[in-house]
């Protein structure tokens, strides 16, 4: 078992009141799997992707990601399992303007030490296996939104990550170019890497291999995928 | 490390004209402090080569009434005041760091001088063979005296090149003759002062503190004094020292020497003392000092102020760079990185503009030396201390924004547009 979620609750205090954000989610899963969470705005699905990606801690339940109980974890513990188990691609890609596509690729090696010479070959490989090894010096604003996108799965990717974690990977994104996405995530999971993927849109979802729903903070149970 | 500070350096590069306004108070600040220690130091410099001369270290030990240097045209010669032999001589001679013992006799002010119709009212004096020596004169042209003048009464003279001015106004005065008390002397020399740097005198208080070397002076030989003055009266003494560090010690071992070996009277209102010059120059120094330390305090003020400016400019760019910090913490960035991404970023900063002030303060100091004529030395470990506490003060008031910074929590940094 990859990741394993028993009785978590998210509550938010809203002026005098609190809101239950997530309410005793359950959630397991195996090693590649590829599950889709989709649900509107406002049912709670960011705030469970938050904490499935260490970036929040639950208000109760527990959570073992990786066989380590994350409730347990320090600040700089956190860190460094965001840094080394989990791979982040956002809605809005999130590369840093200044930096090429290289560098952008290659910022979560500087986090885990890896010397100069080391992190740009490596970059530049997983710039090589999303297609971009004749864009590997240009800057997100050269990029297409479909490119920066896939830029930003390279820098998912290149720790090696146990679990990709995708928050509406293709919203920001034309049709043609959210294909390409979810083209690299099927070949990404045929080679072994877990995928969490959240999304609102029936499309995306139904190429997942589970697809579950949360609507008001409730996970629902397992609907079957599309291509299961 | 070297990351961040190349990253730091793109940073400050990329909005030039922010970065620059940001460190203007720093480089004020630094810049103005630079001038004040360069002033500060130079005047030093000039207050102890103007008093002790440059590698001169002329200890003079003179008799005194009292607290008072003794005034021999008003009190006339001591009685009980034996005059310094030969012995003596060698005794002082003996001291530790003594290199060199001249006695002098000398009057100031009542002894005119007379060229045909031009005067001089300086110093007088009669000297032995190692005075020029001993205080650092050398020959300009003519001729020192020599032994025959001593043993032979000869009546010549030498003049330093202010007296020689005053009297002689450019003509050549070797073979001049002078009247001094009604005794004619000829003019066999002139001879100067060995100095590095020209004294400027400015003020009254300039005047009369170096008045004493810069008043002009007539040496005749120390055998022809009772020529002109009075027979066995108790001589100056003149001690070159072998470092200027030396002279205070060297100036009180003769002083009691001197005191106990030359003078029985019943009361002890006359004494031998020594000028010390060091101690002068020291006050001098203490009193230049204490003026400009007042306004290192105001400049160290705008080092503040400059300060604060930093502190200002990095909590905007911490807002402007949320969604940066959200993401380098999402992708496992630990606190202490960030926050010292931002320390490096703020130190850059001011040590840029401390480095910006130094120059600017050390090409300032060169103009107020050359429009006001004060003398200023640039002081290199001052400089590198200028610089090291302008970063001091990056890491000091980049604290808080970059705490701030740490302090992010990732998804709400996300969020945000």
């Amino acid at each position: 078992m990859l990741l394993e979620m028993k009785d978590i609750c998210k509550d938010y205090p809203q002026g005098k009141e609190v809101v239950h954000v997530l309410k005793h989610v359950e959630l397991a899963i195996e090693e590649g799997d590829y599950l889709a969470i989709m649900g509107p705005s406002g049912s709670g699905k960011t705030t469970l992707m938050n904490i499935i990606g260490c970036l929040d801690v639950p208000t109760s339940g527990s959570y073992t990601l990786n066989g380590e109980d994350i409730s347990e974890a320090g600040e700089n513990r956190l860190a460094d399992i965001r840094n080394a188990t989990l791979g982040f691609v956002f809605q809005s890609f999130n590369l840093l303007p200044k930096l090429t596509a290289r560098d952008n690729v290659a910022l979560p090696l500087l986090y885990a030490g890896v010397n100069k010479r080391e992190r740009s070959r490596r970059a530049e490989e997983a710039l090589k296996t999303v297609g971009l090894e004749d864009r590997i010096d240009f800057y997100p604003t050269q990029l297409s939104g479909g490119q920066q996108q896939r830029v930003a799965i390279a820098r998912a990717m290149i720790n090696r990550p146990k679990l990709l974690l995708a928050d509406e990977p293709t919203g920001a994104l034309d049709t043609a170019s959210g294909e390409q996405v979810m083209d690299i995530f099927d070949e990404l999971n045929a080679a072994g890497t877990t995928i969490v993927l959240i999304t609102h849109e029936p499309a995306v979802g139904a190429r997942a291999k589970r697809l579950r729903r949360i609507l008001d903070g409730v996970l629902g149970s397992e609907e079957g995928g599309a291509r299961v | 490390m070297f990351e961040n500070i190349a990253l730091a350096f793109q940073g400050i590069w990329s909005h030039k004209l922010r970065s620059f306004l940001t460190m203007l108070g720093i480089i004020i600040g630094i810049a103005s402090i630079i001038t004040i220690v360069s002033t500060m130091k130079g005047t030093n410099e000039q207050i102890k080569e103007n008093l002790i001369g440059a590698g001169t270290n002329a200890v003079k030990v003179q008799l005194y009434l009292e607290d008072w240097g003794y005034s021999w045209w008003y009190n006339g010669v001591p009685a009980g005041v034996a005059p310094i032999t030969e012995e003596t001589r060698q005794e002082l001679l003996d001291i530790d760091n003594v290199e060199d013992v001249s006695l002098f006799c000398y009057r100031q002010y009542d002894s005119s001088v007379y060229y045909k119709n031009s005067s001089f009212n300086g110093y007088f004096y009669g000297v032995d063979g190692h005075y020029f020596d001993t205080c650092g004169y050398k020959l300009s042209y003519g001729r020192t005296f020599v032994p025959a003048d001593y043993s032979g009464f000869r009546k010549v003279a030498i003049l330093d090149t202010q007296a020689c001015s005053a009297l002689f106004a450019g003509m050549n005065p070797i073979g001049k003759t002078l009247e001094m008390q009604s005794e004619v002397f000829t003019v066999v020399g002139v001879v100067e002062k060995t100095r590095s740097t020209e004294l400027e005198i400015e003020t009254v208080s300039d005047y009369w503190t170096y008045a004493d070397t810069s008043g002009g002076a007539v040496f005749i030989p120390l055998a022809d004094w009772p020529l002109v003055y009075s027979f066995d009266e108790p001589q100056g003494v003149m001690l070159r020292a072998a470092s200027t560090d030396a002279m205070t010690k060297i100036g009180q071992q003769a002083e009691s020497l001197l005191t106990a070996s030359q003078i029985s009277r019943p009361d002890d209102t006359v004494s031998y003392k020594s000028e010390d010059l060091m101690e002068q120059a020291e006050q001098l120094q203490a009193l230049s000092n204490s003026t400009n330390r007042q306004l290192l305090w105001i400049a160290s003020i705008s080092l503040l102020v400059g300060g604060i400016g930093v502190m200002n400019i990095m909590l905007v760019t911490v807002t402007e760079r949320t969604r940066e910090i959200g993401l380098k913490k999402a992708i496992g960035a630990r606190k202490r990185r960030i926050l010292w991404q931002f320390l490096t970023e703020a130190a850059a900063l001011t040590s840029i503009g401390g480095l910006l002030g130094v120059i600017a303060g050390i090409a300032f100091s060169r103009v107020v030396s050359s429009v006001s004529g004060t003398p200023t030395a640039i002081s290199i470990p001052a400089s590198i201390v200028a610089v090291a506490f302008s970063m001091l003060i990056g890491i000091l008031f980049g604290m808080i924004p970059a705490v701030k910074a740490a302090k992010l929590n990732p998804i709400e940094a996300l969020r945000r547009e």
